[in-house]
Order: structure tokens, then C-alpha cells, then sequence
């Protein structure tokens, strides 16, 4: 059987710029992590997972259905979705509308259901709005969703993003970078909801992140990426000690320089 | 609240006595206006506000209207680009697409019904024309379908476009409209160029109504049903979808708004508004040319949104009353009697207003003064009049034992 998310030999090229090459990757259950360097290509491997680029080369499958050529929110409507690195909330709409909007692509009203407004309405919009509110409550923030999102602390509006994420009822859940700017303790807070996540509706994670405690402690697996290709994989422990990821964080010959500075100690 | 209620009714009776007293006084009028305007802010019972709203527009404006027809006239325009003004909110306010020719639906409705309303359609197609008056109705609905196809045809070459693109795209649009309209006599007449077609055929009026107060109530019943329809679809998925766009493109579509289709439903809903009042506006005027549809007619009702508050109902609403006041009464008041103190030889500080060159009359400075307001608006309150205001709701649904959680959020 064939995993839940494939992508095979995607390359992808912006001009001379290859920002991606070759690059294979599975995806089944679980959280896993993509890291690398910056400009190694890790948020355009997520551009290119949820149809905002299409692939030069190469195939994305999910669910063995191929992904090249769709829209995004095509994609979302198949159970893909994403946050972004920097956040891109609806920034004048309130928090719940927010959630509401990533609702978007299951809701099944027509434009004469919205005029006519019949019981069938009321009774979507009302079940829309319990979902909304109960998905707010899931990450904290039913308090403030009658916010306007742009009055919202940076730690809400990360975690409003994933609540609006989480409104199209994903299957795989593709965050980037969603510890950015915070601190040990809200990261570690961020991360017991994602296992929370994971528990209650069997969703798959897929992590983009810079902070390599949370990547070590959190993912079942770890892919590094440098100069848009796969430079390893595997468990967290294997990564973390292999010479080509330390070469590619840390540059050619500091291995060498880091032993030496241990022994000099 | 009670000093409220004691001032809206007073507002709205005195305000109707003094016009019935001096109908010759534009004072007097606005004070009716903004008496209406008063009980809608005020801060009273929801059913004295509705039923205030309904008695002046439904029975003191067109008794006002008995007394200075002129007034009716004002009201009836008015209400004309209070449609429009909310159709394009639609467009520009929600959607956060900037149209610049948003004149041309409302042209190609107008066109709609003044060709084959009135006797010019036997030149194209042979005879049997003008339709029976009676077909007007069926053309409001014509006019809006035919601006709604429109509004796609421009909506799907324009996708891809943002911002300014957008904005130069839409005005060419516009133009095209326009410049077609003025040049398709030849060589199948289909528009008459710039001579314009007459007579349009005017609808049988209802009850025996004379058709200043048809055209008043036919314009009313289609600015209810716009508001409605407005408020219906922004509080709607699809209005949610409009304003993620505004806000986000990419994100909106990575959310799983189909970005195609929603921006071709705001083209669709916003033109269709424009549509139907073009068919109205062309039965009412009897005679229409290009000249109607220019490009400051587009810039015009832009800034009635803008001045109202993009995105906003009642603002549209306030703005495009405020703005087509100005034009049709202050203005005019205002050269009016400046004519007659010139006629009376009234001197001020020695200097005869007789001698006054003609180019100062206020009337001509329209433009300018409309430039002037919305400079004042940017700088000092770049939200409008009244501001879009986002919408605070109860919200439903089991509380758990979370201590920043509260049980009504409403304020």
C-alpha cells in the first residue's frame, strides 16, 4: 500500500535557481520535520505540497491521488492544509471569522440558499459557528473570537492560524514554522497541543521549524534539506549526529573543528 | 433613550412641517434629511426606528414631494445611486477589487431597455417596436442578467490582475463601454452614437400614480431588496470569502476559497445592482446618450464608497446621498441664490456681486469641492463616515473550564 503522502523527484526552478531538486518524501502518520538551513528550499517544498507552485518535475500524490495541476484550494478541499512562516491572517477580520473562512470549503450553500435564507441556512451557518467557536476553544482563544486578529498578541494569531487550518477539517497538517518568535515555554506549550491534535482527530503533522529542541523532542522523523536537496532522514538521534546535516548547518570542516576545540578543553 | 425618542420624532415632524411651510427652501429639506438620518444613529427602539424610517420615506417625502417635485426628483436620484454605490462596495469595499468603470454595467442596462424600449429598435431589427411598456418590468431583470454576464466577461480577463493593474484595466473597460455606445450608429445602428436614442418607453404606473412618485417607489422597493440582498451576502460564507481575498489572496486560496469563482460572484453581484437601476434610470429619463456614463460618473460613485466607508452598507448608503445632495441641491442652492443677490445688486465690501465673472458660480466648482472633501476625508478620517464595523456575535456551544473563558461574549 502506498503512503498517505508522496512526493517523488520534485524539482523545482525559479530562473537559474534551482530551489529544489530531486526530492522524494513519504509522509504516513505521525509528525514529521522538514529543517535545513535557511533558503534550502523547505517552504517552497510546502508551496509546492499545497498547489501555490506547481512542480517542474516530479510527482505529489495523497491518498494515491496526484496533486500536480491542482488549486490550492483544491488541495484543501482533498485534506491539505497549511499555516505560514510569516503569519497571514485575514488581519481586519475577527478571530471566529477567520476560522470561518477556512470552513470555506465544506460548506455546500449555494448563492440562492444565501439570499432566500430557509431553515436549511440558518441551520448550516449555526453549525458553522459551533464548530468555530469549539475549534477557538481547542487552541485557547474563545475568549478573544470576537477580536479583530490584528489586535491579537503574536502567540494568539500563531495559534488562530492553526485553528483556522484545522477548519477544513485536514488530514495532514502542514505547519511552517510555528514556533517562530516564541519563547522555550510557549513552544512547549505548542507542541502539547500538536500531540493533543494528533490524538483527538488523527491528524498527520508535517513541521517546518528552526528550533531544534522542539524538532528533536516532538517529530517521529526528521528530513534536512540543504540546497533544495534530501541530505538526510530518518529518527531524530540519527540526524542530529550526521556529518552531512552538521557540515551543512555548521560548514565544511567544523566537525573537525569541534573535536579539536574538545580536545583543546 | 427617552431624550432620543422625544428627539427623533420631533426631528422628523418639524423637519417635514418646515418643508410643507417654505418648500422653496433647501434648508428646510436638508433638515428632512438629516432628520432621517438622525433616527437611524439615534439611539431608540428598533421598532420606532423602523417604523419612523417607513413613515418618511413612505408617506412624508412623497407628500414633500406634492409640494416641490423637485425634491421627489432628488430622492429619486438618490435612491438610483445608493444602488449603485452599494453595488460597487460590493466589488471594491468587499472584494477589494478596484473598479474604476463600474459606469458601464450601468450603461449596458440602461441600453438594454432604451433599444428595445423605445422606437430606435425598429431600425435594427425592421419593426414591431418599441415592446409593450409593460416589458419593463421583464427588463429589470434583463438588465440585471445582461450587467451580470458583463461583469464576468470583465471579471475573467482581469483575474490574475491586482491593485493598480486592476484599477487601469477596469477604467479601459469603461471607456471601451462608453466609446462603444458612441460609435455603434454605423454600421448596424444600434446605439444612435452620440445623438442617444428617444423616446424610451416609461412602464405603466401602479394605482394611477403619477410617475415622479412611481419612479420614487419603483426605486425604493429595489433599494430595499439591494440592502437586503447586500446584507444577506455579507453575512454569508460568500461575503466571508470576498473579504478574506481583500485581506489575503493566498491565504484566502489556501483556505479553499476558489478565487475564480468568488471574484467573478462579487463582478456578477456588484454589476447586476448597477444593471437593473441603468434599466430603470433610462425608462425615467426618457433619453439616454453616452455622455450619462462617463468616466466621473465611475469616479463619482467610487467616491461615494469611499467617502461612506468602504465595505459598509450604511455608509454606501450615507455617502451616496451626501455626495448626490451636494451635486443636485447645495451646489445648485448655492448658485441660485448667489444669482439672485447678483440680480437684486447687492454690493459686498463696495464690490457689485453683479460684476462677478460667471465662472464663479458654485455650481461649476463641483468637482473641485468633491476633491476637497475627500482630501479632508483621507487625512482626517480615512474610514469613512461610518466605518464597516465587525460584527459581534454570541457565541453557542459547551464552555469548558478554561478560566479566560466567559459566557457572552457579545459586548
Amino acid at each position: 500500500m502506498s503512503a498517505l503522502f508522496e512526493a517523488r523527484g520534485v524539482t523545482k526552478r525559479f530562473g537559474g535557481l534551482t530551489a529544489l531538486s530531486r526530492v522524494d518524501f513519504d509522509l504516513d502518520a505521525g509528525i514529521a520535520s522538514i529543517i535545513g538551513p535557511n533558503g534550502a528550499g523547505k517552504t517552497t517544498l510546502f508551496n509546492v505540497f499545497t498547489g501555490i507552485y506547481a512542480p517542474d518535475e516530479g510527482a505529489v500524490t495523497f491518498r494515491g491521488r496526484s496533486l500536480v495541476g491542482l488549486r490550492p484550494d483544491q488541495i484543501t478541499a482533498l485534506g491539505i492544509c497549511r499555516t505560514f512562516q510569516n503569519i497571514r491572517l485575514f488581519a481586519n477580520m475577527t478571530a471566529i471569522e477567520n476560522v470561518l473562512v477556512g470552513m470555506h470549503a465544506r460548506i455546500a450553500l449555494g448563492l440562492w440558499e444565501v439570499l432566500s435564507r430557509g431553515p436549511r441556512f440558518a441551520r448550516a451557518e449555526r453549525g458553522l459557528w459551533t464548530r468555530a467557536a469549539a475549534l477557538l476553544e481547542r487552541v485557547d482563544l474563545r475568549a478573544t473570537a470576537n477580536e479583530v486578529a490584528r489586535n491579537l498578541p503574536y502567540g494568539d494569531q500563531r495559534r488562530l492560524e492553526i485553528a483556522r487550518a484545522l477548519a477544513s477539517e485536514p488530514t495532514l497538517l502542514l505547519l511552517d514554522e510555528p514556533t517562530a518568535g516564541m519563547t522555550q515555554g510557549e513552544a512547549a506549550n505548542l507542541m502539547a497541543l500538536l500531540r493533543r491534535l494528533i490524538t483527538d482527530l488523527g491528524l498527520t503533522i508535517l513541521l517546518i521549524e528552526h528550533n531544534m529542541r522542539v524538532v528533536m523532542e516532538v517529530s517521529d522523523r526528521v528530513t534536512v534539506l540543504d540546497h533544495g536537496e534530501k541530505i538526510a532522514e530518518g529518527p531524530p538521534r540519527e540526524v542530529q549526529s550526521d556529518a552531512r546535516v552538521i557540515e551543512a548547518y555548521l560548514g565544511r570542516g567544523s566537525w573537525d573543528r569541534t573535536r579539536r576545540a574538545h580536545a583543546g578543553d | 433613550m427617552i431624550l432620543h425618542t422625544i428627539l427623533a420624532i420631533a426631528a422628523v415632524g418639524l423637519s417635514s412641517l418646515a418643508v410643507a411651510v417654505f418648500p422653496r427652501s433647501i434648508l428646510a429639506f436638508l433638515a428632512f434629511q438629516g432628520s432621517i438620518l438622525f433616527v437611524y444613529l439615534a439611539r431608540i427602539a428598533p421598532w420606532l426606528r423602523f417604523s419612523l424610517l417607513g413613515l418618511a420615506l413612505l408617506v412624508l417625502m412623497p407628500l414633500i414631494g406634492a409640494y416641490n417635485g423637485y425634491y421627489l426628483e432628488v430622492a429619486t436620484q438618490v435612491g438610483i445611486f445608493v444602488a449603485l454605490a452599494l453595488g460597487l462596495n460590493i466589488v471594491v469595499g468587499l472584494a477589494g477589487l478596484l473598479d474604476l468603470g463600474y459606469v458601464a454595467f450601468f450603461a449596458v442596462g440602461a441600453y438594454s431597455w432604451a433599444i428595445l424600449g423605445s422606437p430606435h429598435a425598429n431600425v435594427i431589427f425592421g419593426g414591431g417596436f418599441p415592446l409593450a411598456p409593460g416589458w419593463f418590468y421583464g427588463f429589470l431583470l434583463v438588465g440585471l442578467l445582461v450587467a451580470a454576464g458583463t461583469g464576468i466577461l470583465l471579471g475573467l480577463p482581469v483575474l490574475r490582475l491586482h491593485g493598480d493593474y486592476l484599477a487601469i484595466v477596469t477604467l479601459g473597460f469603461g471607456e471601451v463601454i462608453r466609446v462603444l455606445a458612441n460609435n455603434l450608429d454605423k454600421p448596424i445602428n444600434l446605439t444612435n452614437g452620440p445623438k442617444g436614442i428617444t423616446p424610451i418607453g416609461r412602464p405603466p404606473t401602479l394605482l394611477g400614480l403619477p410617475y415622479g412618485e412611481h419612479f420614487y417607489f419603483l426605486v425604493l422597493v429595489i433599494v430595499v431588496i439591494v440592502i437586503i440582498v447586500n446584507r444577506r451576502l455579507e453575512d454569508s460564507h460568500i461575503g466571508r470569502a470576498w473579504e478574506a481575498i481583500r485581506e489575503d489572496e493566498l491565504a484566502a486560496r489556501a483556505m479553499g476559497v476558489p478565487l475564480v469563482r468568488m471574484k467573478l460572484m462579487a463582478f456578477a453581484c456588484g454589476a447586476s445592482f448597477a444593471g437593473i437601476m441603468g434599466v430603470l434610470f433610462s425608462a425615467k429619463q426618457v433619453f439616454i446618450n453616452p455622455e450619462s456614463f462617463t468616466f466621473l460618473e465611475s469616479i463619482g460613485v467610487l467616491a461615494m464608497v469611499i467617502l461612506g466607508g468602504m465595505g459598509s452598507i450604511p455608509g454606501a448608503v450615507l455617502g451616496a446621498t451626501v455626495v448626490t445632495v451636494l451635486n443636485l441641491q447645495v451646489l445648485k442652492g448655492f448658485s441660485l441664490w448667489l444669482n439672485e443677490l447678483k440680480n437684486a445688486g447687492v454690493t459686498v465690501l463696495g464690490y457689485s456681486l453683479a460684476d462677478l465673472p460667471t465662472q464663479f458660480e458654485p455650481a461649476k466648482y463641483e468637482r473641485m469641492i468633491f476633491g476637497v472633501i475627500l482630501v479632508l476625508m483621507m487625512i482626517f478620517r480615512p474610514q469613512g463616515i461610518l466605518p464597516a464595523r465587525r460584527r459581534q456575535r454570541e457565541l453557542t456551544g459547551p464552555a469548558a473550564a478554561n478560566p479566560r473563558q466567559q459566557d457572552v461574549l457579545a459586548p
